[in-house]
């Protein structure tokens, strides 16, 4: 028996609900999970191996063998691509003398690609060991490698290379003055829950992850629940590429979000909040975690807050690198210490949520919302935006722009305003909501962003007539196929072959039928999928496509039928195994 | 008056609590499926159930039926959506039927004859998967597990024990054995365990039993997968 895994787990008062969070503690200790390591947590959790093994196998940042002493993460989202990450990645390789996603035989350090780290506007980015470093540059890597070589500990790194900037160019309604602590909840439990529902519901507040649920109704079947257990969770797994509000939100607004967990704490009769942080931003960790030993110093959170009967604690856990646990349902199961595997629904996570109890998940920006609305009244917040979408929304602006960062903007705002104010120009198109939401052509920009037009979680991407569709929509199907749970036979497979056959036009191998294939797949991936991701995982390919469909066709070759693969490459194989490289070994492509 | 849904037209009285699946088996109506079994957690995961539920597509395995629900079961579309989620199985495994030894017995070979499935369609991804022959009474063939699940709410269920899990992560996702080494041979799955019998494909077996009874005189041989699957399951829905 290893003591220290023993040690990790009773840290973790030996709660399989924690069981992610044992694990990335393992894994940090030893860089990785080994069998002996599954053996013991299972052993003494009293949980089968199996669900320990799947845990591991799932998420991203845990591994079965060693990861290097240096874990280096090199963030793969379109915006860092666009602001030179393959040099970057070329590069970092090339000095350290390591393939992406291996390790290095002497151990010393690993290097590998992952989703969107939430750096888009101060890329290319990359973790190591966890820690975010923006602004990778050829002369960062020169010294990132010298240090490597020379083995200095990360705590000796220069504290400038993690420096990470909230860039907020445009505060409103909820960015433009911080409340003081407790000030929110002291309205709220003065005017009590009732009416605090009331303002909530008349302030029209709707969930700003992306689906638009109202805030009020979702807190109000939570609370007519029979059940006394409640949970309120806030869903700070800002996964989808290009968004990045959270990060910000959490590092200068956390107060806000934690007293808006609060108030809906209050308002739903939980005593437990959860807040589930994403893997990529556990550097937040320490600083989220002082916050809330202040409010618990100030009677704000525990037992009796503000010396009222209303108990109420939040606990922070973290991911481990999976896209899919933004997806509610996806995130309680992992909040459980399991796979993130979307539920089927109904039941709802209302009525059984966090272990099978009512609970209540909203975005980070959702809570902060709702501690200003509980402060201000619903009135003040339901004055500005649109009808069917009051008050503003929070973007994280990256790509072909002089000012990518944080921008406020009143519901309703049109495209063309947004452009001009981050000083974008000669835009090609936008990417609203993310790969998940819809690219948008520069014939649009008189739309607004609105729950009634372009709904969105934030994402707000800015391409230039100097980039290529194809290379946007390869990145996007790709993150899908990497991202997909697995579950579900139409998303599991669909968005492999979805993967494999846009290559095939993008790559030149394609040929008339193979565009409509594409579209057919497309579409059956979307209505037949499981949960969310794979519902949005073909749109990139179906809006480009219904925007675009002479690139798709200038990309095609003539002939009416071209093979799935290339037949040539395919031969290499037989080519060296007969030590052949002679005319005859080659296969020409017939082209007409 | 009892409850009602509509099924392609037809009234169908369902109960409380009853799924889509359920108030259409026992009424005689069959809806294509791989991963759902009477009797175990519906599962959900294989989507050859999809229905289109008043003009919303919904897995009737796992959905509610609830009164009024206008539902699509048998159209040309949703064939088609669901001779392609076949094929998606055909060709994410390695399936080969004519050397396989639960042909004719199959039901993923089944759904694909009631379906009318011709070819595979998609490119195949020949993953490498292993054989797990270590157990004296029962094998697996990896490449024909279709991810139903079923060996595993069989295990928990109905044999009280927690041989098998899946692991990994979309289309590296796996099944894997409750055992220290990962072998069959160390768990404690024994031959006559629900788990080791309901396999939907050939990726579970029973060891030397292998075509005792011949093809041709097979389950699904002489009868669709559809007559069978009512037949059988309607008495355990009740």
């Amino acid at each position: 028996m290893n003591q220290t895994i023993d040690q990790i787990l009773a840290q973790h008062q030996h709660d399989a609900t924690r069981l992610l969070g044992m694990l990335s503690d393992i894994q940090q200790t030893y860089r990785c999970i080994d069998d002996a390591a599954i053996e013991q947590v299972a052993q003494i959790l009293n949980i089968p191996r199996t669900r320990v093994l799947a845990v591991v196998e799932f998420y991203n940042f845990l591994h079965r063998t060693p990861r290097g002493h240096y874990d280096i993460l090199i963030s793969d989202s379109i915006t860092d691509h666009m602001l030179g990450k393959q040099a970057v990645m070329d590069y970092l390789c090339q000095r350290l003398g390591v393939k992406p996603g291996e390790v290095r035989a002497d151990g010393v350090v690993s290097v590998d690609n992952t989703s969107c780290t939430g750096l888009c506007d101060q890329g290319p980015a990359g973790l190591i060991n966890g820690r975010a470093m923006p602004h990778l540059t050829r002369e960062r890597v020169d010294a990132i490698a010298e240090l490597i070589e020379r083995q200095v500990p990360l705590a000796a790194w220069p504290e400038e290379w993690f420096a990470i900037a909230d860039n907020i160019h445009r505060p409103d309604l909820l960015l433009n003055e911080k409340l003081a602590a407790g000030s929110a909840l002291r309205a709220a439990l003065q005017r009590g829950g009732d009416a605090t529902l009331q303002e909530i519901d008349a302030s029209g507040l709707r969930g700003r992850g992306g689906a638009g649920f109202k805030t009020a109704m979702k807190w109000r079947f939570c609370r007519e629940e029979p059940q006394a257990e409640r949970y309120v969770v806030c869903n700070a797994d800002e996964g989808e590429p290009g968004t990045f509000k959270d990060r910000v939100l959490l590092n200068r607004y956390a107060d806000e979000v934690f007293e808006g967990m609060t108030v809906c704490g209050a308002i739903i009769s939980a005593q437990r909040g959860f807040l589930y942080l994403r893997g990529e931003y556990a550097y937040l960790l320490p600083h989220l975690e002082n916050v809330l030993a202040t409010r618990r110093q100030a009677g704000l959170l525990g037992g009796n807050v503000l010396s009222t009967s209303f108990d109420f604690d939040i606990e922070i856990r973290l991911g481990a690198g999976a896209y899919i646990c933004g997806e509610e349902s996806a995130l309680i199961e992992s909040l459980e210490g399991k796979p993130g595997i979307p539920r089927n629904r109904p039941p709802y996570p209302v009525t059984h949520g966090y272990l099978g109890r009512p609970t209540v998940v909203n975005n980070v920006e959702t809570f902060l919302a709702a501690a200003k609305i509980a402060y201000h009244g619903g009135a003040w917040f339901a004055a500005v935006g649109t009808s069917k979408s009051s008050g503003t929304k929070i973007l994280s602006i990256s790509g072909d722009c002089a000012r990518p960062g944080i921008y406020e903007f009143p519901w309703g705002t049109s495209l063309r305003d947004i452009l001009a104010a981050c000083g974008a120009s000669d835009v090609m198109g936008l990417q609203i909501g993310g790969p998940s939401g819809t690219f948008v052509s520069n014939h649009e920009f008189d739309r607004v962003i609105a729950f009634e037009d372009l709904a969105t979680g934030g994402s707000f991407i800015v391409f230039d007539t100097r980039r290529d569709i194809f290379e946007i929509v390869h990145n996007f199907t790709h993150f899908f196929a990497h991202e997909s749970c697995g579950f579900c036979t139409p998303c599991r497979v669909g968005t492999s072959l979805l993967k494999k056959q846009f290559d095939k036009i993008y790559e030149g191998h394609g040929s008339a039928g193979d565009v409509v294939e594409l579209e057919g797949l497309g579409r059956l991936v979307k209505t037949t999928s499981h949960c969310g991701l794979g519902q949005t995982a073909a749109n990139p390919i179906l809006t480009t496509l219904e925007r675009y469909p002479d690139l798709y066709d200038q990309k095609l070759k003539k002939i009416s039928y071209e093979p799935g693969f290339d037949l040539d490459g395919s031969l290499a194989i037989a080519r060296r195994l007969t030590q052949r490289d002679d005319a005859a070994a080659h296969l020409a492509q017939v082209e007409d | 008056m009892a409850a009602t849904i509509t099924i392609d037209g037809k009234t169908i009285p369902f109960t409380a609590g009853q799924t889509i699946m359920e108030a259409a088996t026992a009424a005689g109506v069959y809806i294509p499926h791989l991963c759902h079994a009477p009797g175990f957690t519906p599962h959900g995961s294989c989507k050859l159930c999809t229905v289109k539920v008043n003009g919303r597509n919904c897995s009737a395995c796992t959905f509610p039926a609830m009164e009024g629900q206008q539902i699509i079961n048998d159209s040309e579309e949703l064939r088609h959506d669901r001779r392609m989620i076949t094929q998606m199985l055909f060709v994410e495994g390695n399936h080969y039927c004519p050397f396989c030894e639960k042909s004719g017995n199959c039901q993923l070979q089944g759904v694909a004859y009631h379906l009318s499935m011709l070819d595979s369609h998609f490119p195949h991804f020949y993953a490498h998967r292993d054989v797990d022959a270590s157990h004296p009474d029962v094998m697996i063939d990896h490449n024909r597990c279709i991810f139903c699940t079923l060996c595993v709410r069989a295990s928990q269920e109905c044999d009280g024990k927690n041989v098998f899990a899946i692991a990994g992560r979309g289309i590296n996702k796996r099944l894997v054995i409750n055992s220290p080494t990962g072998l069959l041979k160390d768990s404690d799955l024994d031959k006559n365990d629900k788990a080791a019998q309901i396999c939907p494909t050939g990726a579970i077996l029973i060891k030397r039993v292998g075509y005792q009874i011949p093809i041709g005189q097979r389950l699904y041989d002489h009868q669709t997968i559809a007559e069978i699957s009512l037949a059988r399951e309607a008495v355990e829905h009740e």
